[in-house]
Formats: structure tokens, C-alpha cells, sequence
């Protein structure tokens, strides 16, 4: 495997605005205005983080994993990744990750896709898609915005390896994430974040204990200094 | 000016028509029915997105498409999968062995970046079109934007990843007269572009038309090449039959 990029960030969690746990199995929806930087924990190693961005502006200009990949020639996120919108706007940029490798390519599970990969007796367990709509709609309830299905893209799994190989193939391996890894963004525009922490029971990657993360945000006191 | 190919009509052919270079084109393509799409010169891309004709809000998922399969190309024995895990259409003949799932679509911005501008007033059917643009007018035809725009699958051409996860665009993959063939499992909104691939390197903008021919085909028997090309797959064609029951 080649090298990965390990970046940490100045920022001290006693100077965050915001700090939160978000146990697996749970959504999480929240604001970050322009400037502000947000880092995610893989508190416990290995679990995935099923993460969404919009335009808090404009909900159909959002996260688009192929236009992210093909800005940057690589299919892996990590530090200097741009995150690009369906209009082609920078969304966010990675600054720091202490992990070295997040994939956008392997989506959220739901109970539809667990039965066609695990077995069909599977589709009443917990999956990200239940925590991405019920995310949506209750953040549609609570400001008005419409969000829904519709909205629900490729998304970011972060701390999820998920290789491909040159002749063509793709897995889910190991996880190269670890207790404490995180990753670190700053907003280049007003963006809403949706995370699902996944719930998954059925796949080794995560050894088939989902863990919670924790989610940390601060304003762009030292803007554009990292 | 391009090599015309003739295809032999056979029996099942409902329909065949050629789409032009730079150009999009919608069908609902019926369960039951096929659509066969044949490159008429070398180098040809088509993007493609599929969305369930009977209720737009069930589409083309591409990363279930990959992970179910395990597979980050598209070829024979190959499904299309939808979010709600029903497979829309199924790859039944490929003569290239590798269809992109990961380059994405042209914009606006890229194409004049690397072709210039070249307006409809100006060139007239030369003028130069990019593929968002493309598909977002064609999803409107349907009632449908944006918020209905998803990961383009780029028929006729090949993006290789490599162990650090670097992205290579293949010139020169496909060659005239290689061909594609879907089967609609469901009925399928398939929205078509035939604009040049996004990471194709040629600083020349080129127009390379395809044919498309509309067939009837018999349902997926028990030894078919696609249901039979995982256990994924055959769990797949399971939950799309039973939505028809």
C-alpha cells in the first residue's frame, strides 16, 4: 500500500464551539458557516462515518463524489481534497487527517442494498439510509428547507477503506483508521452536514462493532492558516 | 467524416436510429426490451443515468451498483442497480470489457477550458455542448432537476485506478463497431449523452455519433449470465421479480 498523508491540525478541542457525541445508528444535521472548521473522531477505530454536504443555501448543489475524484485524479480523500459540488463549487477542504484515506465510492448502506449483499432476511436492520431520512425529514420539519430522498447522494465514508485494484475490482478492507483518528475540514462556503454514524452488524470492516464518533466545530479564528 | 457500420436487423429489432456526437436523447425503455448501443467510430463515450420510469424518486445507485458486485467496471453479466436494490437494466453483450462508473460528466466551465467556445450561433451543430447540461435538460423534460442528477455511468471508455488510488483515463479503449447491450429488468427512464468522456485528454472536441437499436428480448431465464454473475446478483433479479408480482 503506498504511503498515506498523516496532517493533524493546530486546533484544541477546549477552544471548540461545539462538541458533540453521535452514538452509531444515529443522524446528526447541523450548519457550518463559511471559515468554520470541522473534525470528526473515530473515537473507538475502524467505524464509518456516512457523511453528506450541501450548499446551506441551495440543497440541490451538494456533494459530488465524481466531480471530487476527478478534480483531484485520486478516488481516496484526504488533506487538500476539495470537496466539489454538483455546480462545481468548493464546498469544503480537507486540512487535516490523521488517518490518510477516506473512501466516497462504497455509499451508505440501506435495508434495501443489505439484502442483496448479505441475505434477504436482513432488510429490517438498522442502515444508514433510515438515519440519512430520518435526518432529512426532521431537519425539513424543524427549518422548513425541503430535504428528502431526492437528496440523498453518493455520500463520504469516512475512515472506510474501500480499494480498487487496476483490473478493475473493488472491495471492502480492513480499516486503516484507529482510536483517535480524525479528519478535519474548513468550509469554504455556508454548509450543511449530514451524517449517518453507521449502524452496520454485517460487515467485517468494522469488526462488526459500530462505535460512536464525535463531531467538534470551530470558528475561522486562524482562517486560511492551515 | 465517420465510418457508417451497418447492423443487421434481426427479428427482435423494434427500432434503430443513430444519435449524433454531443447530442442527448431519452427513452423509457420497457421491461422486457433491450437497448443496444453501438459505437460508429473509434474513441466514443455515452453517459448514461436510468431512473425508474414508474416512480422517479428510485434511481441509478452506483455505489450500491459497485460494492454489490465488487466491481469498479462494467461489462457482460453486469447489473445496474437502483437504491431501492432492484436492478433497472442488466449488461447482456459487451464486446469492450469495460464500461467507466467513475469519471463523471463535462460541465460547462471544462469544455470550454479545453475546447473554447464555440457557440450554436457561431457552429450550429458543431457548437460545443457539455454533458450536465445535457442531462440536466433532458431530466427536465420529465419534471425532474438537480436534486435528480446522480453518478453517471460513461459507457465506451475506461478510467483505471491504481494502487495509490491515482486515476487514469485509457485512450483509445474503444474502437467502431464495439457495442453494449442492456436489458431493461424495469421500466427505465434511460437518459443518453453522447458527449466526449470529462478526462479524455484530446484537446480536439469531437462529435462521434452511435447507433441505438430497441429490441424485445426474453426474460432472464435460470442460467443467465447476469443473475448468475454473483450471489448478489441472483438476490437482485429475486427482490426486481417481486415487484412485478
Amino acid at each position: 500500500m503506498p504511503e498515506t498523508l498523516i496532517q493533524t491540525s493546530p486546533r484544541l478541542p477546549e477552544d471548540a464551539i461545539f462538541n458533540a457525541v453521535i452514538d452509531a445508528g444515529d443522524s446528526f444535521v447541523h450548519e457550518i458557516r463559511k471559515g468554520q472548521f470541522v473534525r470528526i473522531v473515530d473515537l473507538e477505530g475502524n467505524q464509518a462515518v456516512d457523511t453528506l454536504f450541501y450548499n446551506a443555501h441551495n440543497y440541490a448543489d451538494r456533494y459530488s463524489a465524481q466531480d471530487t475524484i476527478r478534480e483531484q485524479s485520486n478516488i481516496y480523500l484526504t488533506t487538500g481534497t476539495k470537496l466539489i459540488s454538483t455546480e462545481r463549487n468548493v464546498l469544503l477542504t480537507i486540512v487535516a487527517d490523521t488517518c490518510g484515506r477516506h473512501d466516497t465510492l462504497g455509499g451508505a448502506c440501506s435495508t434495501e442494498s443489505n439484502m442483496v449483499r448479505y441475505a434477504i432476511e436482513k432488510r429490517s436492520m438498522h442502515a444508514c439510509r433510515q438515519s440519512f431520512l430520518k435526518g432529512a425529514l426532521t431537519w425539513s420539519a424543524k427549518t422548513g428547507h425541503e430535504l428528502d430522498k431526492r437528496d440523498l447522494t453518493a455520500n463520504i465514508n469516512f475512515f472506510m477503506n474501500v480499494p480498487v485494484t487496476p483490473s478493475g475490482g473493488l472491495t471492502f478492507a480492513d480499516g486503516v483508521s484507529d482510536a483517535g483518528k480524525y479528519v478535519e475540514l474548513r468550509a469554504e462556503m455556508d454548509t450543511l452536514i449530514v451524517i449517518s454514524n453507521c449502524p452496520q452488524l454485517n460487515n467485517p470492516c468494522n469488526a462488526y462493532n459500530p462505535t460512536p464518533v464525535r463531531v467538534l466545530i470551530w470558528n475561522g479564528t486562524q482562517e486560511f492558516d492551515v | 467524416m465517420c465510418r457508417r457500420k451497418t447492423t443487421r436487423l434481426s427479428s427482435s429489432t423494434l427500432w434503430e436510429e443513430n444519435l449524433p456526437g454531443s447530442a442527448t436523447w431519452s427513452h423509457v425503455l420497457k421491461r422486457g426490451t433491450a437497448l443496444r448501443i453501438t459505437a460508429i467510430e473509434d474513441n466514443s463515450n455515452v453517459g448514461a443515468i436510468f431512473l425508474n420510469a414508474d416512480n422517479f424518486s428510485e434511481r441509478l445507485n452506483l455505489p450500491d451498483t459497485l460494492k454489490a458486485q465488487h466491481i469498479a467496471r462494467l461489462t457482460t453479466g453486469s447489473v445496474l442497480y437502483s437504491d431501492m436494490a432492484r436492478i433497472l437494466c442488466s449488461i447482456t453483450d459487451d464486446t469492450l470489457g469495460w464500461h467507466d462508473p467513475l469519471g463523471g460528466c463535462s460541465d460547462a466551465a471544462l469544455v470550454t477550458k479545453k475546447y473554447g467556445d464555440s457557440t450554436y450561433q457561431q457552429a450550429r451543430n458543431h457548437w460545443h455542448q457539455n454533458a450536465l447540461d445535457g442531462f440536466l435538460i433532458e431530466l427536465a423534460k420529465y419534471g425532474l432537476g438537480l436534486r435528480d442528477l446522480m453518478m453517471n455511468v460513461n459507457f465506451f471508455s475506461k478510467v483505471e485506478v491504481h494502487e495509490d488510488g491515482s486515476m487514469h483515463f485509457i485512450p483509445n479503449h474503444s474502437k467502431a463497431g464495439d457495442a453494449i447491450e442492456l436489458r431493461a429488468e424495469m421500466n427505465t427512464l434511460v437518459i443518453l449523452n453522447s458527449c466526449q468522456h470529462p478526462m479524455d485528454p484530446s484537446p480536439k472536441y469531437a462529435q462521434k455519433p452511435v447507433t441505438l437499436t430497441l429490441k424485445q428480448v426474453e426474460a432472464p431465464g435460470p442460467d443467465d449470465v447476469c443473475r448468475n454473475f454473483r450471489p448478489e446478483n441472483a438476490r437482485g433479479f429475486t427482490l426486481t421479480e417481486r415487484y412485478f408480482l
